[in-house]
């Protein structure tokens, strides 16, 4: 068997993000190191506090040799049109985490509404990365 | 109103030096979050939860800063900043009486930080050809 450890999300400036994710979102840097051998390949991740066995790789759109120019702008174009993926985040109480975030200039797409499986928002990182803050009717079954 | 234990309201102040660490916080802001004069507030505190308010908040601090310092690559004096301290000098000092080393010496005794790094195999297999060398075999020019 196995289990998640990381899921990937690309970013368009790494300060940026990691500045996004911890400053304003308030979770923690979890690895942060730039590898000189590696064309200053940067592995950054981050993750709430309260949750240490998995993160998000925050990932910079590699130009080449990884991906040649014309990919690295699709990527980054279908990014900032919002179109590349989405993060679901739970929480205990989404209309004071709305409050909170808000509250320190977070763009909030959708402000918390009820639906039928609980309370859920929506805001956007600064590359146009979609998140979810969602709040569970119910303890999350698994 | 239902009735709150006194305990919650400094709960509530020990959950804001968790969640807030990294913002320039200090004793004042947690007696204001548990609504009790500064000093009231660190006696109720230190009762409470056995240690002073503001160790609580230290300790905090330095446990985020040792685990950047193990964890990334980061400058001492960004750790500081990044923690929500504010003076290098003082929080070397608070880190040396914690720790028994410096900073600096306290990174030098784990791996070093690019260990955990998970590069992926597809970028190790770019940046390991030798593809910013053309062998001069694209312009027909003749090996030495």
């Amino acid at each position: 068997m196995f289990k998640i450890a990381n899921a990937q999300l690309w970013v368009h400036d790494q300060d940026e993000a990691l500045a996004f994710y911890t400053e304003k979102l308030g979770m923690e840097v979890r690895v942060d190191v730039t590898l000189a051998e590696m064309g200053d390949f940067r592995w950054l991740t981050v993750g709430p506090a309260q949750q240490t066995d998995i993160s998000i790789v925050l990932m910079a759109i590699p130009g080449p040799p990884l991906f040649d120019a014309e990919t690295h702008e699709q990527v980054r174009s279908l990014m900032a049109k919002g179109a590349a993926g989405t993060i679901f985040l739970e929480t205990d109480d989404c209309r004071a985490e709305y409050e909170r975030l808000k509250g320190r200039g977070v763009e909030f797409v959708d402000a918390p509404e009820e639906r039928p499986y609980g309370i859920d928002s929506s805001f956007r990182d600064p590359s146009g990365n979609h998140i979810r803050l969602t709040q569970l009717r119910q303890p999350a079954a698994v | 109103m239902a009735f709150v234990p006194p305990a919650r309201h400094l709960l509530r102040a020990k959950d804001l030096a968790d969640a807030r660490y990294l913002e320039p916080l200090d004793v004042d802001d947690m007696a204001g979050a548990a609504g009790l004069s500064r000093a009231h507030f660190s006696r109720e505190f230190r009762r409470a939860f056995g240690e002073s308010p503001h160790a609580y908040l230290l300790t905090r601090r330095l446990e985020r800063a040792a685990a950047l310092l193990r964890t990334t690559d980061h400058s001492v004096a960004d750790i500081c900043f990044s923690v929500g301290l504010q003076s290098v000098g003082s929080f070397t000092t608070s880190f040396t009486r914690t720790y028994g080393v410096s900073p600096t010496a306290y990174r030098a005794t784990f791996p070093p930080a690019s260990d955990l790094a998970r590069v992926p195999a597809c970028v190790v297999r770019a940046y390991a050809r030798p593809q910013r060398r053309t062998f001069r075999e694209d312009n027909g020019a003749a090996p030495d």
